[in-house]
């Protein structure tokens, strides 16, 4: 047993810092710190740079232009990205396309588009969910038809984060709907900018303007943009989903939140002293700092079976259902240290040409708070990955 | 022993509803919020007319309740229907700090619905603390000068005049001052959950003699009851929101269906559900406690307000979350009624007090 890091990884560590150091925007990392949302372009300003260094695909080998970084790699890089406040890495093209194409897409796939997720020449969003097809993912309704070197699509996806911003979205549509569920699935490639495409905005309960509805009236998808086999789709869709949990723990975006909560409770006066002095709030925030510190050892011994090449099994669930538990405390801590400064309702609009009101710290973090209801809701539910985590245990009882 | 309500509060509980029914349903709710005032004149005047402004003040006050269970009654209802008009700004906070200090002409135009109120207390870093002023109040002639920041305000714009807590030689003071007043400057902006509340700059604002309220050094005498009626008013609203979380979502669990059956059926989700409505009848009982002792002496009153927001605050938020989750997505957009609600359930901790502020107080009440 020894718990510290290789001499390597440290110094892969500090390679990564002195990066971020020089060269994340402070524009950026201001933004990313103060919770508001970041632009199209600043998205893509930060993914550029990410990919002039070679780091953007930390999960991709390096014959696709990615890092070919082990886990333990990944992680020290993740977590020294979320502790400077760099944008989170879009994920859609980079972690779950990416790995789809480079495991079951054609040549020609693979040469065509991963280049092009590298340069940002496409923006990829996520077709999976629709008003039906939430948790039971396979009861997908979105026709696809073949006719002649075309498919053509019908059928509406929802939930789709940052839709807005897409021109391409990677589906899964019904090819078969005489067979069994899963098995009547297709892997489809669609161009946002065809005809018969319609995006329309949810504004979310905290105001933000994050996901979508994708309509799809006769669409016409070439053939050539089927991913893998007709009817397999469901496969590749798991293996997408593998890869989508991967930094499920979440823990650099823990510790630098808790750092954030611990700035707020200094700044903040209770009965004439520091908030962070006041009993009940230290121990609300030690309880899960205690949580946050072992939930971190155990994302390392996950991380260190997976660099070794075992690729974790039931433990994604544990550290999905912990991780995003902690989070969301963490976020109610934010919520509460703010106090009667946490109701005033910030957004640009309201606050443009204005004084901002109250202290900065306390402008994100109720809208935070309900925002990030979602971590437990999406990327298979809390409840999904509890039945995966009991199922294991127990087997199938009759 | 009885716990049913007297035969006119009755009345006044299927009133209130059955025109928040009528009046007061989603889509009508999200154009108030979304606009410019944050609430309804009409909706306002509609509470007027049926007397729920009314029966926020006692007889002796002009009105026809003003008990602790009248203020409970009326506030669950508006919780439920997730009402953001300012009724406790005006009519307990404000109206009840008038009352007491013998302003029966205001009192009288703000039951008419003809007047609304705010309290100007909290300050940049009060927080929940009642004692926490700056402000100061510089004798004057026979009158006073007002100087000082004042946050998160509520219903500060609406107001036509603002309840301002001052320190001068004699303690901390209140002050009846007109919105409109010479140097007084607001900063205004919505609330997260609905209603509009204002940054307020006092610079110099000078005030007449009989503009203060109550004795010199008098203010706490004045704010603790009615903010002990505020809270409790809180607490009811509360209980109300969490009620339709519970109905929306016990709906929803009936009619969403998943794997080919209503996601109900799930034993994971029953056993959530079960608890929720545990906590919602301890909500229920704790908020009837705090109502009843709410004209008892201080000391006693006062325990039993903070046990009820402590409760409430811890309650609120595992039935929010917890609504929330187990709709999925749905839960999270703002077209949906629960998101309004459950901001409504979450955000009512930030006023008056939160969980934490009302165990330390209660402990501190305590033995
Ligand atoms: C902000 C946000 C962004 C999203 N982004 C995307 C995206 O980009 N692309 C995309 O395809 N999707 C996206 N999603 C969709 C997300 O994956 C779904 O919300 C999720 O799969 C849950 O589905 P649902 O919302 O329909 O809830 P439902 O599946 O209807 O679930 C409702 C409740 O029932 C519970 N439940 C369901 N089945 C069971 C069971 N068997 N046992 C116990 N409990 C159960 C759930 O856990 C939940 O609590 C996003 C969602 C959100 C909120």
């Amino acid at each position: 047993m020894d718990l510290s890091y290789t001499p390597e990884e440290e110094a892969f560590r500090a390679d990564v810092r002195d990066f971020l150091s020089e060269k994340l925007p402070k524009a950026l990392s201001d933004k990313v710190r103060d919770g508001r949302a970041l632009t199209k372009d600043e998205h893509e300003e930060w993914h550029a740079i990410l990919n002039a260094r070679g780091w953007l695909a930390g999960n991709w080998p390096e014959e696709h232009g990615g890092t070919g970084w082990n886990a333990v790699q990944r992680h020290i890089f993740e977590e020294e990205c979320a502790l400077a406040h760099a944008p989170r890495i879009v994920p859609f093209g980079l972690t779950m396309l990416g790995p789809v194409l480079q495991k079951f897409g054609n040549d020609a796939q693979k040469a065509y588009w991963l280049p092009r997720i590298l340069n940002g020449d496409d923006w990829w969003c996520q077709g999976y969910s629709e008003p039906g097809a939430g948790s039971d993912l396979a009861s997908v309704k979105t026709r696809a038809v073949r006719d002649g070197d075309h498919y053509i699509v019908n059928g509406q996806k929802t939930w789709t984060t940052l839709g807005q911003h897409a021109n391409m979205i990677f589906c899964l549509v019904r090819t078969d709907p005489d067979a069994k569920a899963q098995e009547g699935i297709s892997f489809l490639l669609v161009d946002m900018e065809s005809p018969g495409v319609e995006v329309r905005p949810i504004v979310l309960l905290d105001g933000s303007a994050e996901v979508n509805e994708v309509w799809f009236t006769d669409v016409r998808v070439p053939a050539e943009n089927l991913v893998g086999e007709e009817n397999k789709g469901w496969t590749y869709a798991k293996y997408l989903l593998t890869h989508e949990r991967t930094n499920i723990a979440g823990v650099g975006f823990s510790t630098a939140a808790l750092a954030a909560v611990k700035r707020i409770a200094r700044a903040e006066m209770a009965g004439g002293r520091p908030l962070i002095e006041n009993a009940l709030f230290a121990a609300r925030l030690a309880r899960v700092e205690i949580d946050l510190m072992a939930m971190a050892t155990t994302n390392l011994r996950v991380i260190s079976q997976a660099a070794k090449g075992q690729a974790p099994g039931v433990e994604s669930s544990m550290l999905k259902v912990k991780g995003t538990i902690i989070r969301q405390e963490i976020n109610d801590l934010a919520r509460r240290a703010a106090g009667p400064y946490a109701l005033p309702f910030a957004s640009e609009a309201v606050d443009g040409g204005n004084d901002p009101i109250g202290p900065a710290y306390a402008r994100p973090v109720a809208a935070q708070y309900f925002n990030n209801r979602k971590l437990s809701i999406y990327g298979g539910s809390n409840e999904v990955q509890r039945q995966i985590i009991a199922k294991t245990a127990l087997g199938a009882l009759k | 022993m009885n716990f049913e309500l007297t035969e006119e509060r009755q009345m006044l509980q299927d009133m209130l509803r059955r025109y928040l029914r009528e009046n007061y349903g989603a889509e009508a709710r999200n154009k108030i919020i979304e606009s410019q005032a944050g609430f309804s004149a009409e909706i306002w005047a509609g509470l007027a007319e049926l007397g729920v402004l009314g029966a926020l003040f006692t007889e002796d006050q002009g009105g026809f309740g003003g008990a602790g269970f009248d203020i409970a009654i009326v506030f669950e209802e508006l919780g439920r229907a997730g009402v953001v008009e300012p009724v406790a700004e005006t009519c307990v906070l404000g109206g009840q700090i008038l009352a007491a200090a013998g302003r029966a002409d205001l009192v009288e135009q703000v039951i008419a619905g003809g007047l609304h109120l705010a309290l100007a207390h909290g300050e940049p870093s009060s927080r929940y603390d009642l004692a926490q002023v700056a402000t100061t109040a510089a004798a004057k002639g026979d009158g006073a000068t007002l100087n000082g920041r004042k946050a998160v305000v509520s219903n500060a714009e609406a107001a036509g005049h603002l309840i301002v807590s001052a320190r001068e030689a004699d303690g901390l003071s209140l002050f009846l001052v007109p919105r409109d007043a010479g140097g007084v400057s607001l900063q205004g902006y919505p609330q997260i959950g609905g209603g509009r509340a204002a940054e307020i700059t006092l610079d110099d604002v000078d005030v007449p003699k009989d503009a203060r309220l109550g004795a010199p050094g008098g203010a706490l005498a004045l704010l603790e009851p009615a903010v002990a009626a505020g809270t409790v008013a809180i607490c009811a609203e509360t209980l109300g929101a969490m009620e339709t979380a519970l109905r929306l979502t016990t709906d929803y669990l009936g009619t969403r269906k998943q794997f080919g059956r209503p996601i109900g059926t799930f034993q994971a989700l029953q056993h959530r559900l079960a608890d929720m409505l545990i906590e919602l009848e301890q909500a229920r009982s704790i908020v009837i406690l705090a109502a009843g002792h709410l004209e008892a002496e201080p000391a006693l009153r006062d325990r039993h307000v903070s046990a009820a927001k402590h409760l409430i605050g811890r309650v609120g938020r595992m039935i929010a979350e917890e609504s929330i989750q187990m709709h999925g997505g749905i839960a999270m957009t703002q077209e949906y009624e629960l998101a309004h609600i459950a901001k409504r359930i979450v955000m009512a901790d930030h006023r008056l007090g939160d969980t934490d502020h009302h165990l330390e107080r209660f402990i501190a009440l305590g033995a």
